[in-house]
């Protein structure tokens, strides 16, 4: 069994690279045919990226990206979770905040962004209100599905011998909702990379979004690609952490041979 | 004679119905003493509110009227109190499926605070007394539906209540596995001196597992009650099965359903 699952790993690693390789392949065709300032070849673009990852300064873009992708992820996910509980328990805290949450949802986060620019001073600031305001809807109403998906049957069974609210919620409701925060983590993390590339092209000074503003003004395409290929090597690692934390928290799950 | 440890009086229980077209009683008026030491069997149809009986003393659920005493207390009101008093055995085993078979018996255990080193013994020696030696760090996926079952009576057992609930806990197992954890569960129940309620629909099992029998009609109030042990013949076992039968079998149509 456990060779064919690595089969089956080593065969979807294979198609994944083969998709991405004849997208290069697509690429640098089409550098061949226009010119290079449009389309630049393949291993140029390869060269800017490692440039980016190796030079001291430049990675420090990159790592305040990731600090402000990370600070506004944790600062909605904290909101939302408490959010989320409180809306759990109350029908009355529910009628109140979720339309509020769904209203915000609507706003684009370019709105956000300029609402920030206008109402803050600070950049930092300004990018963790974005960061917040457009991800903590998604957070409280994924975290709130995971809280009410909880088993009336297992409350119910944990409840007949008496536990304190806390102990419910540690050895209850945490697990419970873990793999819907692990979901909510994967789907925000890819809408935060792309909204801090906003905040920062619109407001910050430094980072990644900063970077592909001076690509943009510099006309350098394969800067431009080199900057976004940080942001999406960020996402992959990140989501591939995730996956791994998710296949460990969920370890007890039975897996179906006939689905291997 | 000692109090009794479980009695209603003419406790009643109205529910509102889920489409809101009224309301529907499910407990009306029931009344019984159950005492120390006794395995009280409580038989009805399906949906004649034994459920709905079980969930008041266990004190999920506060009944609309009148009055229900466990060891004296409120059993809803006074929910704190029953802290580990009361272990329940449901219809389904109700395992947390990311704990192991030995964390799910810890359960109990560890919301009661117990010595960490003392529930884990206390843990593994009730899933060895239940035959699960080995299989402590199974998940409940990995284990079939009567070690499942038996994972969840060793959880009622680990932290020694004073009462035990259980709720056609058999009813979804194959009749061999059935009628061996049924053995199991009363020579356990004896050798701990446990006061136990144990519901089923199955006149048979109610009959072998209870001291006493109360077959409940539609709403839940007493239809019939008997008293049997080891004594009983066989000649009035048989009468006491065809009376349950009878009481069960004329019992009026289109009552209300439970819960």
């Amino acid at each position: 069994m456990m060779t064919m699952m690595k089969n089956t790993r080593t065969m979807r690693a294979l198609q994944a690279a083969a998709g991405m390789i004849v997208l290069a392949f697509g690429w640098q065709i089409l550098s061949m045919i226009f010119p290079h300032y449009l389309f630049p070849p393949v291993p140029e673009i390869i060269s800017r990226t490692v440039e980016v990852l190796i030079t001291g300064s430049l990675l420090v873009d990159v790592l305040l990206t990731a600090g402000r992708i990370f600070g506004g992820l944790l600062g909605a996910f904290a909101l939302g979770g408490i959010l989320a509980m409180v809306i759990g328990q109350s029908r009355t805290a529910e009628n109140f905040v979720a339309p509020i949450l769904t209203f915000f949802q609507g706003i684009p986060a370019l709105s956000w962004v300029v609402f920030a620019i206008i109402w803050f001073h600070g950049i930092e600031f300004r990018v963790l209100f974005i960061m917040i305001m457009t991800t903590l809807p998604a957070f409280t109403f994924q975290i709130l599905d995971a809280f009410r998906s909880m088993s009336k049957d297992l409350f119910e069974m944990t409840m007949s011998f008496r536990p304190s609210r806390w102990t419910l919620f540690r050895f209850l409701i945490v697990p419970t909702i873990v793999p819907g925060i692990l979901t909510a983590w994967k789907v925000n993390l890819g809408n935060a990379a792309r909204v801090v590339v906003v905040a920062e092209l619109v407001g910050a000074t430094g980072g990644v979004g900063y970077q592909l503003l001076r690509q943009q003004q510099l006309f350098d395409m394969a800067g431009a690609m080199a900057w976004t290929l940080q942001l999406v090597l960020f996402v992959l690692v990140v989501q591939q952490v995730i996956t791994a934390i998710e296949n460990w928290a969920l370890r007890y799950r039975a897996v179906s041979e006939r689905a291997m | 004679m000692s109090d009794p440890v479980i009695r209603f009086t003419n406790v009643t229980t109205v529910f509102s119905r889920p489409d809101g077209r009224g309301d529907f009683t499910a407990v009306d008026r029931l009344s019984f003493e159950i005492a120390k030491g006794e395995i009280v069997a409580v038989l009805g149809k399906t949906g004649c509110g034994k459920s709905t009986m079980f969930k008041i003393v266990a004190g999920l659920i506060e009944p609309s009227a009148g009055q229900a005493r466990v060891i004296g207390h409120d059993p809803f009101r006074e929910f704190d109190f029953f802290r580990g008093k009361i272990g329940i055995v449901f219809q389904n085993d109700r395992l947390m499926p990311w704990r192991t078979a030995l964390d799910n018996v810890l359960l109990g255990l560890q919301i009661l605070d117990s010595d960490p080193k003392q529930a884990e013994d206390t843990a593994r020696a009730w899933l060895t007394r239940l035959g699960l030696s080995g299989h402590e760090t199974d998940y409940p996926h990995a284990l079939s539906g009567g070690m499942r079952q038996r994972v969840s009576i060793a959880r009622a057992f680990a932290v020694d209540p004073e009462i035990l609930l259980c709720d056609e806990p058999f009813s979804s197992l194959d009749e061999m596995t059935a009628r061996d954890l049924r053995t199991e569960f009363v020579r356990l129940v004896r050798q701990t001196d446990k006061t136990a309620v144990f519901i089923t629909h199955q006149i048979k099992e109610a009959m072998d597992i209870g001291d006493r029998v109360l077959a409940f009609h539609r709403p839940a109030r007493i239809a019939y009650e008997a008293r049997l042990n080891a004594t009983t013949s066989d000649s009035d076992r048989q009468r006491v099965h065809d009376d349950i039968m009878r009481v069960l079998s004329a019992e009026p149509a289109g009552t209300e359903q439970g819960v």
